[in-house]
């Protein structure tokens, strides 16, 4: 835009103001005008088409929010012969196995772009990188698949008698394991948050200037300590947005989590318990939700997942914009 | 010229007002939709009907009996298609106008995975009942030594496997456990999806095989068809006779044919044909049902639409055992051909009253 509209116009030219260089341009050419409606036009469509999913939202859950209203969110029945719906358990679910992925996937997201950027050797940084964006690839039916048959025989079999004397004591390893639960869609989804989390990750301390990691060294950091102390702090924003985004990533995720969580309505904090999510809901019974009441239910709660992606992602906004006020770095990434 | 035209012209619209006896020649185009279980002998049907009839293009779009019914209601397909009948109270939301039609049958049979037992194992309803009312719940439990004398049954905890998507299998399921147990139709219902007092969800019958296949103690049900194709083991059940029978082609028209003796001439179709009377009687099957109006409004599809359901319903079920649907026993057949020339167009029978199916 400065090059279009210089502050300081040629030198004898008489002093005008942008504002009003932008009048006199804008009416050179009628053109002109048409591009921009055309332009302003096209800018819309996606925030209307954002309405128009909201809107299309309420309309369809309209019964259900009329029968049940907010209580929906707070009860945990969910019978569809009696017509009786809440989607308390759908809800916690959603959370807790985005959490359980979270938790999972950003030490090794992240671990995975600290050694990439920083310790690495440089023929390997190419190759691995590609490597774990290559995992955003995959079909998350085949994800589904390989949980089914692998990660979950696997959990069971091998790593839960391990781990139970030591963990039983624990709510969250609580009851018996039998293969599809909380641990194991959590677990497949933090597979599948990972490149995304890793490739921001990476991005974000490359845009580190080396003169911070430089300066670390100078003062006598270990270069551990440089990545610590200067370089992490220094890409905060960054790194939490990507975070943000494996999460937004996670709460939506439908096939291959409703393959491995075992679909129960049921809260419970014990991760070797089965659980349900929205998304996973929706997917399994729509296509048969037979009482109008019932597919009405399905889309409140589509509704309701919404509003939770956007409460998070506007949450996550702000969260940046506080913290990039401190450091400058990565902001660019996002 | 006018003159001459004229004669021709109008010989032309008397052929035209004759056409409902004659097919048009220009493309017909029939759409329905719904149920995914007989999707693979639907499209058998569709795909033969259509090689001898090729000025006739039927589309079905297996989309789930919830949206079969759906889209039958709002009359945006011409037919549709459904595993669980039509409640009375969708019934009348369509004013009545409608017919269900049997086309195949299908049963649905108990799969566990329990390392070391080989012979098949026997279940009574009310051993079905109690173990997916969570009521039952070591393999060692007395009540299923006492079915299955001679088998060592070890000491493990029963793991329930269901459907999670909503399914027609799940409906029949339902429907027999609800007419066995009075306690599961008090607290659990039938319907395509139900509110599950313990277990995992599965998705679909390979989510549930796989489950069950994979978890030692695991018990869940899939469509016979599945347990066939895919070499599942499967339990015996005990029928309303006493006698403990294998799911099989043969046992699953069994339990049509017995349910038609008490059946009248004037039935709806909608009838449940789970824990049915006759010694050779699978007690887990049912009809799955093509919808059709009462009322047709469109000429154009109206008596080609029928022809086809007439030829599936005849010519059409030796297609039957080849893709493992039990075809319909003959008692049915017949009832279906006096239905079908009851449906009218503008308030004129669609098919003459001799009508005996389509010259090729």
């Amino acid at each position: 835009m400065t090059a279009l509209a210089p502050e300081q116009p040629l030198a004898r030219a008489p002093r005008v103001s942008t504002a009003e260089r932008w009048r006199d341009l804008r009416i050179v050419s009628p053109g002109d005008a048409v591009y921009r409606v055309a332009l302003m036009l096209l800018a819309l469509v996606l925030p209307l088409l954002l309405l128009a999913i909201v809107g299309g939202l309420v309309v369809g859950a309209w019964p259900a929010i009329r029968q049940f209203q907010l209580g929906f969110l707070f009860r945990s029945t969910w019978d569809p012969v009696a017509g009786q719906f809440g989607a308390l358990p759908l809800i916690f679910g959603t959370l807790y196995s985005s959490l359980v992925a979270i938790v999972i996937a950003v030490p090794l997201a992240l671990g995975a772009a600290i050694f990439l950027t920083e310790f690495a050797p440089r023929w390997m940084r190419t190759p691995v990188g590609t490597l774990i964006e290559l995992l955003a690839g995959v079909p998350s039916v085949i994800y589904g698949l390989w949980g089914l048959f692998v990660l979950v025989p696997l959990l069971r079999d091998v790593i839960w008698p391990v781990v139970k004397p030591v963990l039983r004591w624990l709510p969250f390893f609580s009851g018996p394991f039998y293969g599809p639960s909380v641990l194991a869609g959590g677990t497949i989804l933090a597979v599948m948050v990972l490149p995304y989390v890793a490739a921001v990750s990476r991005e974000v301390l490359r845009a580190v200037p080396p003169a911070q990691r430089e300066a670390a060294l100078a003062l006598g950091a270990t270069r551990w300590e440089a990545v610590w102390t200067v370089v992490l702090p220094y890409g905060r924003a960054g790194i939490f947005g990507a975070v943000v985004l494996g999460l937004g990533r996670a709460l939506g995720e439908t096939m291959a989590v409703t393959m491995l969580i075992g679909n129960r309505h049921e809260i419970s904090l014990s991760l070797v318990q089965p659980g349900y999510t929205i998304a996973a809901a929706i997917a399994n019974e729509f296509a048969e939700a037979v009482s109008s009441l019932h597919l009405s239910a399905l889309v409140y709660c589509g509704l309701v997942l919404f509003v939770i992606t956007v409460c998070v992602n506007a949450a996550a906004r702000w969260l940046i914009w506080r913290v990039a006020r401190g450091s400058a770095a990565g902001s660019a990434a996002l | 010229m006018t003159r001459r035209f004229l004669p021709i012209a109008l010989a032309a619209v008397a052929a035209v007002s004759a056409a409902p006896t004659l097919p048009a020649q220009a493309n017909i185009r029939v759409t329905g939709a719904g149920a995914t279980f007989p999707y693979p002998i639907y499209s058998k049907w569709v795909l033969e009907y259509t090689s001898l009839h090729p000025n006739i293009q039927i589309n079905y779009a297996s989309i789930g009996s919830g949206g079969g019914i759906r889209q039958f209601s709002d009359r945006t397909v011409d037919f549709g298609a459904s595993d669980g009948p039509m409640t009375d109270s969708m019934i009348a939301a369509v004013h009545g106008n409608v017919v269900h039609i049997p086309t195949v049958l299908g049963s649905v049979v108990p799969t566990y995975n329990l390392p070391g037992v080989t012979r098949p194992l026997r279940f009574t309803g009310d051993l079905l009942a109690g173990i997916f009312l969570g009521q039952i719940t070591n393999w060692n439990d007395s009540r299923i030594a006492a079915m299955n004398p001679g088998v060592t049954l070890p000491d493990q905890d029963i793991v329930v496997v269901h459907r999670s998507d909503g399914s027609g299998t799940t409906y029949i399921w339902t429907d027999y456990l609800s007419k066995v147990s009075t306690e599961w139709s008090r607290r659990v219902g039938k319907a395509t999806s139900v509110n599950w007092p313990v277990g995992l969800g599965g998705q679909g019958n390979p989510g549930v095989a796989a489950t069950v296949s994979r978890t030692p103690g695991a018990i869940g049900y899939v469509e016979l068809i599945y347990a066939i194709q895919t070499h599942t083991a499967y339990g015996l059940v005990r029928n309303r006779a006493g006698n403990f029978v294998q799911a099989s082609l043969a046992s699953t028209t069994a339990a049509a044919a017995a349910a038609m003796a008490s059946i009248g001439a004037d039935t709806d179709f909608r009838i449940s044909i789970t824990d049915a009377d006759g010694a050779d009687a699978y007690p887990i099957a049912s009809f799955t049902w093509l919808l059709l109006p009462k009322q047709m409004t469109n000429p154009a599809t109206a008596r080609p639409l029928l022809e086809f359901v007439w030829w599936a319903t005849h010519d059409g079920q030796r297609y039957a055992q080849a893709l493992d649907y039990a075809p319909l026993p003959a008692p049915v057949v017949a009832l279906i051909e006096a239905r079908l020339r009851t449906l009218t167009l503008n308030g004129a029978p669609v098919l003459p009253a001799n009508y005996g199916g389509r010259r090729r």
